[in-house]
């Protein structure tokens, strides 16, 4: 039997949060013995750009050639995928955590009668039963959850597992789904998306900036270091709040929760509330003029200084390092 | 119209969050709740929505009775009336059940709540409900307008949003900046105490995915300052030592 992965692109490109997920379910193929991984796409999209899912661990990917799907239509989506599902035969599912992800596995979960568990950290532990870890409580905490249907979802976290990138090529197969008009009863009438960005929830680098940057004239100083960084940008919450940056960079736990390997943050306090977002990172650093800002606890390194000094000397002696 | 929201009641989220009874249980000593910062956003635009269009605003709940100061925050807030299930949230599945049962019975045009809970983090159960009563659901939702049948709204995705427009009934799992928290004042305050809050059984006993233990992070080790006139050291240890450049 094999795991099925159901993997999302945007602009032609095959997420790497998707990629992840096809890695995760290649792991847990090898541990459980379920065989070999099928990844599900959906929509316009290359069909070289799909092979490539291979290199992840996927051994086929089934790709419903439909334009009508290439948006994230949830209910759509999610009857595409009920039906992949049936049509290999499988009891497991794996996806990415994402807006879209989440959208269709909670519906999916009903639809084919799978206990779902989202934010997996983790393989699960199927030596006794079915024991999946996921982080709760906005990464502050852990739990063990025991799935008790047959059938099976894991929405999994960032970083959960590395990366594979050594497998071969991924056959790709047409997958014809039945899909009724009610399935596009919601339409989509336009998508805004930042281009030739790094998205923030799957950044692997992170710069973030606070209110201690004063004004949004000031976000230069960050932009030249996040790219410096190949970085996404990201922000406290007062600063969407007061409209200097965008809603969709706003890091915490009513924002974006990032888990990058590196997260910087200039200017930022450290309330609770935003730490919450960013506790899942693999190592903090804080540039904070005030010494006794609550950043500097939950940081591996820190800079006490003015950030409008340190950050250009900063992306200077990376420039020069890099 | 007639609006239904869903409430979680979650620790603030300053709480130290702990567990007893060897790590199965949530430790609610010294914590303070709070209805989720999420369901918040989704009262106060259900609120809004109510005042426009006339009809009624009912707030739901799952959980046991120490949750019904939280509910009755919520009727302070502006619901007209609420509802309790009466029994612990067992898991989202649990959840969604219980709440697609009590709306199918109030039949409710629109059904909003927060995205997520902040103590499990789901973001589950509106998909669960919504394909539960065969009802379109999104979230996160960042904008919400009804006009007539039609409801537009803005759906958050990675690096950006889409606009999106659909017919009632349906469920939206809502962020912000969907509306602005509302503090409740004293004549709601007043008002709550005796706007009607039903407490009804649980339809279901059946979970899918229960949590059985939980863990805490290991502690943090303490931070590594530097020279703020020698960031080439910082520069040097990302590289060499914590290998994340
Ligand atoms: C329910 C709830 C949910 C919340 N959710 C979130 C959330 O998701 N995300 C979030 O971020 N917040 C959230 N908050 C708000 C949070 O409590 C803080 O108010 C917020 O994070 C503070 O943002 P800040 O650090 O940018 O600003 P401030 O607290 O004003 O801190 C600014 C910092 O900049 C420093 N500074 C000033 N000038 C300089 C300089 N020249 N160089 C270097 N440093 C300087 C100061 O020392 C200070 O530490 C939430 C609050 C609540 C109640």
């Amino acid at each position: 039997m094999s795991i099925l992965v159901y993997i999302e692109h945007a602009e032609g490109k095959v997420k790497k949060t998707s990629l992840e997920a096809v890695s995760f379910a290649n792991k847990l193929a090898a541990q459980t013995g379920e065989g070999d991984v099928i990844a599900v796409a959906l929509g316009t999209v290359d069909s070289a750009e799909l092979a490539s899912v291979g290199k992840a661990g996927a051994a086929k990917v089934l790709h419903a050639d439909d334009s009508r799907l290439t948006d994230g239509v949830i209910q759509a989506h999610a009857s595409a995928v009920a039906q992949a599902f049936t049509a290999i035969g499988t009891k497991t599912l794996v996806l990415a955590k994402s807006s879209l992800g989440d959208a269709v596995a909670a519906r999916l979960a009903i639809k084919l009668n799978a206990g779902l568990v989202s934010n997996v950290v983790e393989l699960p532990n199927t030596s006794n039963g079915y024991v999946v870890k996921r982080s709760i409580y906005t990464g502050k905490a852990f739990a063990e959850t025991t799935i008790t249907t047959d059938n099976k979802i894991l929405a999994v976290k960032k970083n959960a597992v590395d990366l594979k990138t050594d497998g071969g090529d991924a056959i790709v197969e047409k997958l014809s789904v039945n899909l009724s008009d009610s399935d596009f009863a919601s339409k989509i009438i336009t998508t805004e998306r930042a281009t030739g960005e790094i998205l923030l929830p799957e950044a692997d680098i992170v710069v973030s900036g606070g209110r201690g940057l004063k004004g949004p004239e000031n976000w230069g100083m960050i932009e030249d270091l996040a790219k410096t960084l190949g970085a996404a940008t990201g922000c406290s919450k007062p600063v969407s709040d007061i409209g200097w940056r965008p809603h969709h960079e706003h890091v915490g736990q009513t924002g974006v929760k990032v888990a990058p390997t590196l997260y910087v943050a200039v200017g930022i306090s450290g309330a609770i509330q935003h730490l919450a977002g960013v506790n899942s990172s693999k190592c903090i650093v804080v540039i904070n003029k005030d010494p006794e800002a609550p950043f500097f606890k939950a940081a591996d390194y820190g800079i006490v200084g003015d950030a409008f000094e340190v950050i250009p000397k900063l992306t200077e002696a990376l420039k020069a390092e890099l | 119209m007639k609006i239904l929201v869903c409430i979680t009641h979650v620790p603030d989220t300053t709480s130290k969050i702990q567990f007893t009874a060897n790590n199965t249980k949530f430790d609610t000593a010294g914590v303070q709740f709070i209805i989720g910062p999420y369901d918040d956003y989704a009262l106060a635009r259900a609120v809004e929505l109510r005042d426009q269009t006339g009809g009624t605003l009912t707030a739901i709940n799952v959980g046991e009775v120490e949750t019904e100061p939280t509910l009755r925050k919520s009727l302070a807030i502006g619901a007209d009336d609420a509802i309790r299930v009466n029994s612990f949230p067992k898991d989202s599945f649990f959840v969604a059940k219980q709440i697609a049962h009590y709306a199918k019975e109030g039949g409710y045009d629109l059904i909003l709540m927060g995205r997520e809970s902040i103590d499990f983090n789901g973001g589950m159960v509106h998909g669960m409900v919504g394909e539960l009563l065969g009802m379109p659901s999104f979230s996160p939702v960042m904008k919400l307008e009804v006009e007539g049948t039609t409801v537009k709204m803005a759906r958050e995705i990675e690096g950006g949003k889409e606009m999106l427009e659909a017919k009632l009934p349906l469920i939206a799992g809502c962020q912000e900046p969907i509306a602005e928290w509302k503090i409740p004042n004293m004549r709601g305050i007043m008002s709550a105490r005796t706007k009607p809050l039903k407490v009804v059984e649980p339809v279901t006993d059946e979970t899918q995915a229960a949590a059985s233990s939980y863990q805490l992070p290991p502690a943090k080790g303490s931070v590594k300052l530097i020279d703020k006139d020698n960031v080439a050291e910082l520069v040097k240890l990302l590289k060499n030592e914590a290998k994340v450049l």
